[in-house]
């Protein structure tokens, strides 16, 4: 009797399934590429999904690299990209390329100074320690800019990242925008050749990083504002275009992102932006999508989804350790993503 | 002569009789498959030089043999070079093969030698193999949590008091030779001790009672009897460890400071081409490819060495022993 009972119900749970099952997500959407943007990403898209329950979307984060090879490759519905494309890129696909800013983020100085709560860095000295031409934590110039600060005899540790990454590629353009002897020497990549040097140190993807500067006494090195923040770890104020010191922060973001008006292509670089409040290393990160979809659901899926975040998704973004985009970016790129058909 | 009357064997059932044609069915059979295997084997790692090699052509043609010998890697100028990380993977890999080959061995002479009661052997054994079981990132994380701050006051020390020595020249700054070389040392030694057991309790007890019967002491025996009787079995299991830590990625990825530079000092930052590839390939370009193909040949290249030395080396010491 019992058997038979669990049988039945056995019967029933599959029936159930089978019809469940295509209802659960009638489209299903892939995308991969960076990671920089992608603990906010992947939350986005949960919450998307549960709002609407026929679209189903997987976010793989292997890097903004990797992201673009998948999308001209097509095994990908959208890829994500700290680096943009270049027109190169853009060129080798035949469906078009609507790029579509989604977040930005700030490419931060963390560093592990014990007593050093707060530190400011002039735009000619963060350069020069990339470079390993600054050696010292007690360095006058850094010294000068930091009065009634107790810097220590200590020699510094500079890490950067292994791997190859966007956001390598936005803090070396910043570096290389300030400095000609950055530009000349390392320039700027997803990787550049760093001055090998026994206080130069690398580690892999941004945890990697934050991993070696919480541990090293005397390290600095650049990691995305969340992993700092979630880190806890001490930020550096850098001076700015117009010669102010900026913390890292939404207010500083913000104020860097207002001053940059977006093209028609949608890329634009924040490689030096202008203004009081700016903080000097701020990017926008995008989203790729193709301009011609086969399948006119799945592009209206997408749109949607893009509307989605425009609307809803930048509520979360300052919690989530990014910045919101300005009220006339995200008009532009409501706009823009008509463009997916 | 008379013949012997066989009745008596007639109601007996023969002792063995011939192979049934099933028998011989299945034994084929086997044996096929056995055949069949071991040819895909070889056939698949024929595979994979060739795919690799394939892909690594524009690079050998490019770059030839000045890849080797230079130093820098600049994606930015189209400037490759894997002399660093050969230096990183070999230094690092003997580094750990001393630390942990010598600590490996001491194990098995400890837990084969009737140092301890036979529950407590056993129980230290799989604690020793359950090291084999840690996932590469956790040694990694541990390395950068625990063993760097542990070893900085020594390396510190060290550096200050000893620097003029070459191996101490400059300070740790954090990962480095020295961080990584230790954690694969940990790595490889559950290798190296299982195998060193293995060999030495293969020895037939009564070499040792003979040794005894001799007049030899214990440690006489161990060492000039049981360790040069086993030799093969724990050249052996260095050559699999030394094979283990040339290819170990992920912690040394995590510990080794990835650094391009070439330096006896233990405490400097270096690279090794197993990091390297695992660190570059996921975003690598169209340029880059064939490079880190290239230099997953040469990697594969000193692996395939190093047990083609090891088991001459084997082999020689193991017809000395028959002789």
């Amino acid at each position: 009797m019992r058997i038979r009972t669990i049988a039945q119900c056995l019967i029933c749970l599959f029936a159930a399934a089978l019809f469940a099952a295509p209802a659960m997500a009638e489209i299903r959407i892939v995308g991969s590429g960076a990671s920089f943007p992608a603990p906010i990403y992947t939350t986005w898209f949960k919450q998307f999904s549960r709002a609407d329950k026929n679209v189903q979307i997987n976010y793989q984060s292997k890097g903004s690299g990797a992201g673009i090879r998948d999308f001209q490759n097509a095994v990908v519905d959208f890829a994500a990209s700290d680096a943009a494309m270049t027109d190169e890129e853009i060129a080798k696909v035949d469906r078009g390329v609507q790029l579509l800013p989604m977040t930005a983020g700030e490419v931060v100085l963390a560093y592990n100074l014990k007593g050093v709560p707060e530190l400011k860095l002039p735009r000619d000295i963060y350069p020069a320690i990339f470079l390993g031409k600054v050696k010292k934590w007690n360095d006058p110039k850094i010294a000068a800019a930091n009065p009634g600060v107790t810097l220590p005899d200590e020699d510094i540790t500079v890490v950067t990242r292994a791997d190859s990454s966007g956001t390598t590629f936005v803090f070396t353009k910043h570096l290389s925008a300030i400095s000609p002897e950055f530009k000349n020497g390392p320039g700027f990549g997803k990787t550049v050749n760093w001055p090998s040097d026994a206080n130069l140190v690398k580690g892999p993807k941004n945890d990697g990083v934050t991993a070696l500067i919480r541990q090293t006494p005397g390290a600095i090195g650049y990691i995305e504002y969340g992993f700092a923040r979630m880190a806890k770890l001490a930020m550096a104020s850098l001076q700015n275009k117009d010669g102010h010191y900026v913390a890292p922060g939404l207010e500083g973001g913000q104020a860097a992102l207002a001053n940059a008006e977006i093209p028609e292509n949608m890329i634009v670089w924040l490689s030096d932006p202008s203004g009081k409040d700016s903080y000097p290393i701020a990017t926008y990160t995008w989203m790729l999508f193709y301009k011609k979809y086969d399948d006119p659901k799945k592009a209206e899926a997408l749109r949607n989804m893009v509307v989605y975040c425009l609307d809803e998704g930048q509520k979360i973004a300052d919690k989530a350790g990014y910045i919101p985009l300005p009220a006339n970016v995200i008009e532009k790129v409501r706009k823009a993503s008509q463009n997916i058909q | 002569m008379t013949t012997l009357p066989l009745t008596e064997f007639e109601n007996t059932a023969p002792l063995s009789k011939p192979p049934s044609s099933t028998d011989i069915f299945f034994d084929k059979a086997f044996r096929g498959l056995t055949y069949t295997f071991t040819l895909a084997t070889i056939l698949l790692l024929g595979y994979i030089v060739f795919e690799i090699g394939g892909k690594a052509l524009p690079a050998f043609s490019d770059y030839g043999i000045g890849f080797l010998t230079s130093t820098t890697w600049d994606v930015n100028a189209g400037q490759f070079g894997i002399l660093p990380e050969i230096w990183g993977t070999l230094y690092s890999s003997i580094l750990a093969l001393i630390i942990g080959g010598f600590f490996g061995i001491t194990i098995a002479i400890f837990l084969t030698q009737d140092f301890l009661p036979y529950n407590v052997e056993m129980v230290l054994k799989t604690i020793i193999e359950l090291l084999a079981a840690i996932p590469s990132v956790v040694y990694g994380l541990w390395g950068i949590f625990c063993l760097i701050p542990l070893i900085r006051p020594l390396a510190d020390f060290l550096n200050e008091t000893l620097g003029f020595i070459p191996f101490f020249s400059t300070s740790l700054s954090g990962p480095g030779l020295l961080p990584a070389a230790l954690v694969l040392a940990i790595m490889i030694l559950p290798t190296v001790a299982a195998v060193s057991q293995d060999a030495l309790r293969s020895i037939p007890h009564k070499t040792k009672e003979a040794a005894f019967g001799m007049g030899t002491t214990r440690w006489e025996a161990i060492l000039r009897v049981m360790l040069p009787t086993a030799s093969t079995g724990i050249f052996g299991a260095l050559v699999l460890g030394f094979g283990r830590a040339l290819g170990e990625t992920m912690a040394l990825a995590m510990l080794v400071g990835n650094s391009n530079q070439i330096s006896l000092s233990l405490f400097s930052p270096a690279n090794t081409l197993a990091a390297l590839l695992a660190l570059n390939f996921p975003e690598a370009g169209e340029l880059e490819t064939p490079v880190l193909m290239y230099a997953a040949c040469v990697l594969l290249l000193i692996t395939l060495v190093v047990n083609i030395a090891g088991s001459l080396i084997m082999a020689s010491t193991s017809s000395g022993v028959k002789r």
